[in-house]
């Protein structure tokens, strides 16, 4: 916890739009060329994560993640608003689930989309 | 560490602007064929006027990679009335969906959608989308066709509309319109249009457009131009915080306003329709039945399984009549084509009384889609082929879901918790609506049987053009007013462009870079006060008083606030010239509202002062134009592209204009 505190606006909502793993990201940009909406900027850090600028702008396409040569690199995220009200219910045991919960379960075992 | 917060805390300084900065500077380009708005229109427009030899240029405000309103992706081919499998003829298709409209619709376009749709399905083929079931991954389903691997939806039996594997339909068309060398002007908004003479009404010789990254502007001098800019949005409704994300922030009015202010005629520009956005959850991705999710089970909190119904409200069980006819019903219309609901269009439904039997404790809250109880076919194409290829459902909806967990075999999806009567319709996603909030309706160009518009040169394509549409209607537009905007730069003269007119541009462009010193304000309020505006003077009722007062407010907004807007880059600078545009075309749909002197329930719009509903000699198209003074308005009959000097069918007139060659260009043959 730092004493050293600075004057800053509130951070947008949504805050994020996407989030970078900075240990897959190569900094390589191609997700700022792709996105529609000019949300994310190169980072003047050469070989870093871009930066979220405008994640209040984002359409959440996700053309983005889907450009991006590196798995796992990007992902999206929806805002709170709208994720929360993303409910599952398995049939055989009741239990409810939703995206961002603590202790997720694992990722279903389904074939990818057609 | 990488939104702006982080950055700023963890640097102590400002990150400069990354591109650029071209303030002042402007770039002239000539071309033949000039298309404005690189979506799904103006891809195929770019792709068939170049086919036919001519110069292309494409000025694109995003990445034309993967762009535009249908750009994100596409599962539903509908009103293909010409491919293979379909019982339905275009003419027939047309005059029912026009009847069902009121007449309020353009006749020539859904006919080009009905007719030469499967053209343009069959040229995305080409380019490398998948548009039939080639690995037999469908085989035995009812929805397949063993000859040709065609999958259909909605109704298995007139066949007319088709589930594809477009989610890369975009990608396909910048590739192709890339190999054949169409000239890509990404990042570059329109923002006017260039008349012959510097004169509105005149022939249309260019556009120009602002860099949303380096503030340059871009000169493009051409022979013809195509408006394929698409639905315009942020009218009505604008919040970038507690918003839903259903709609393209980058959808404003800069195609329209443009038009308008060049003195193109427009129709239907007094519609609008009820909009939930405000109060809507994830797209696709939350427990629902309608449009990608047709047909799927619907049960409440305790398994009781929601019923069925056909056009006469009798239930029925089985799953795949979900997707059938009536036995005395020649066709049904699927969902996404924006024509109101009628007992002869009419698709199977989830019970429409289910807000009563929520409410009468029959069915208990909150409601789940269970996938489980689907055929393997029919789960497997609505989660997989149709939440997968639909825009928006392959990441944020299929992928997002799956990997959090959700496993269509084992888990319902629940729908969202809301008052009953928001249960009346399968679209659960939607939300309700409140009647101030409004969006966008069928208002656009008027077009000819060339799609061409009242002004010389000017054509236009998809969204842009009055009248409703779907993905399918904007590629098969653009393709047809590329063909003919093609055709006419091959014999037009070029015309050269008044100084004057690109100075003054330039000068109204430029303007919220100069800090007006005191209260200023950014563009985020400016375009939530103009919403505010549209709301009030012009949402479920107006009246003249109210209409004329929103013209005052938004010139007042004009005068005040938005002469006080300032852009610290270019990106807020394209943002604040978006709301200009805001601006014009809140006028012209305020123009439009006052030239209706009649209420209409076909149109959704109440006049307080008019309150008569549907008289007989208010049935009509009413157009408007701004004109060297003031705006024009004329009445049209509802049926004018059947009326001389045009033939009295459809098929006739698009034998006479559609200006295909015999190089396989199709045509629906």
């Amino acid at each position: 916890m730092s004493t050293k505190v600075p004057m800053l606006p509130n951070p947008p909502v949504p805050n994020r739009a996407v989030s970078f793993d900075p240990d897959i990201c190569t900094g390589c940009n191609r997700c700022v060329e792709i996105c529609r909406s000019n949300v994310l900027m190169p980072n003047p850090e050469r070989g870093a994560a871009p930066i979220v600028l405008y994640p209040d702008e984002c359409w959440y396409c996700a053309n983005c993640v889907e450009e991006c040569p590196f798995p796992g690199a990007i992902t999206l995220v929806h805002p709170l608003h709208q994720s929360i009200s993303v409910i599952w219910k398995r049939i055989e045991t009741g239990k409810e689930f939703r995206p961002g919960m603590k202790n997720p379960p694992p990722p279903a075992d389904v074939d990818p989309p057609l | 560490m990488t939104t702006w917060h982080e950055v700023l805390q963890k640097h102590g300084s400002l990150p400069a602007w990354p591109y650029p900065i071209r303030y002042g500077k402007e770039r002239v380009l000539r071309t033949d064929v000039l298309i404005l708005g690189g979506g799904i229109a103006g891809s195929h427009a770019a792709i068939n006027a170049r086919r036919r030899g001519v110069q292309v240029t494409v000025m694109e405000k995003c990445a034309s990679k993967w762009s535009g309103n249908g750009g994100a992706g596409v599962d539903h081919w509908l009103s293909a009335c010409t491919n293979p499998c379909s019982t339905v003829s275009p003419e027939d298709f047309t005059r029912r969906i026009l009847a069902d409209c009121g007449g309020y619709d353009c006749g020539p376009l859904r006919y080009i959608n009905a007719r030469e749709g499967w053209d343009a399905l069959l040229d995305c083929e080409r380019m490398g989308m998948q548009i039939r079931d080639t690995k037999g991954q469908f085989e035995g389903a009812a929805f397949r066709d063993n000859d040709t691997g065609l999958l259909f939806a909605y109704d298995y039996e007139s066949r007319i509309d088709l589930r594809v594997y477009g989610h890369n339909v975009k990608p396909c068309l910048h590739q192709e319109m890339k190999r054949l060398g169409v000239q890509l002007l990404d990042r570059v908004m329109l923002t006017t249009l260039l008349t012959a003479e510097s004169e509105r009404g005149t022939r249309v010789v260019g556009a120009m457009g602002l860099h949303t990254r380096t503030g340059e502007l871009v000169v493009v001098q051409a022979k013809a131009t195509v408006l394929a800019t698409g639905l315009p949005g942020r009218l009505w409704l604008f919040s970038t915080e507690n918003r839903p994300t259903f709609r393209d922030p980058n959808l404003t009015a800069e195609g329209a306003a443009a038009a308008w202010n060049a003195g193109a005629a427009f129709a239907l520009l007094e519609t609008s329709y009820p909009d939930p956005s405000p109060m809507g959850y994830l797209a696709y991705g939350v427990g629902n039945a309608h449009n990608t999710w047709h047909g799927c089970s619907i049960v409440d909190a305790n398994g009781v399984e929601v019923p069925w119904v056909d056009r006469d409200g009798v239930e029925f069980n089985g799953i795949e009549d979900r997707f059938r006819p009536s036995p005395d019903q020649d066709y049904t219309v699927g969902h996404g084509l924006r024509v109101p609901p009628s007992y002869e269009n009419h698709v199977r439904e989830l019970t429409p009384d289910l807000p009563e039997r929520i409410r009468a404790g029959e069915f208990v809250l909150p409601l789940y889609a269970d996938l489980t109880r689907l055929p393997a076919h029919e789960r497997r194409a609505i989660f997989g082929l149709m939440v997968g290829n639909e825009g928006k459902t392959r990441i944020p909806v299929y992928d997002m879901l799956t990997k959090a967990g959700f496993d269509p075999d084992c888990d319902l999806l629940q729908a969202p918790v809301m008052p009953p009567e928001a249960y009346s319709h399968a679209n659960f996603w939607s939300g309700l609506p409140h009647p101030q909030w409004h969006q966008w309706g069928s208002g656009g160009v008027v077009v000819d049987w060339d799609l061409k518009t009242n002004l010389e040169g000017f054509f236009a394509a998809g969204g842009a053009i009055f009248g409703a549409g779907a993905h399918s209607s904007a590629a098969a537009s653009g393709r047809y007013a590329g063909r003919k905007a093609a055709h006419f730069a091959q014999a037009a003269p070029d015309e050269e462009i008044d100084s004057m007119q690109i100075e003054r541009e330039k000068a109204r462009v430029y303007a919220p870079l100069q800090d007006p010193g005191r209260d200023v304000l950014g563009w985020k309020e400016l375009n939530a006060g103009i919403c505010r505006v549209m709301q009030d003077c012009c949402g479920a009722a107006r009246s003249r008083e109210t209409l004329e007062q929103g013209l005052r407010l938004l010139e007042g907004l004009r005068e005040s606030e938005a002469a006080r807007t300032f852009a610290a880059n270019p990106h807020e600078l394209a943002r604040t010239v978006e709301c200009l545009s805001l601006l014009t075309a809140g006028e012209a749909v305020i123009h439009a509202s006052l030239a209706r002197e009649a209420s209409s329930e076909l149109l959704g719009f109440q006049r307080l002062d008019f309150p008569e509903v549907d008289p007989p000699a208010w049935e009509k198209l009413v157009t408007i134009r701004r004109a060297r003074k003031g705006v024009e308005v004329e009445k049209l009959p509802l049926d004018v592209h059947l009326q001389t000097p045009n033939a009295a069918s459809y098929e006739e007139n698009y034998r006479l204009h559609a200006g295909l060659d015999d190089a396989g260009e199709g045509g629906g043959r």
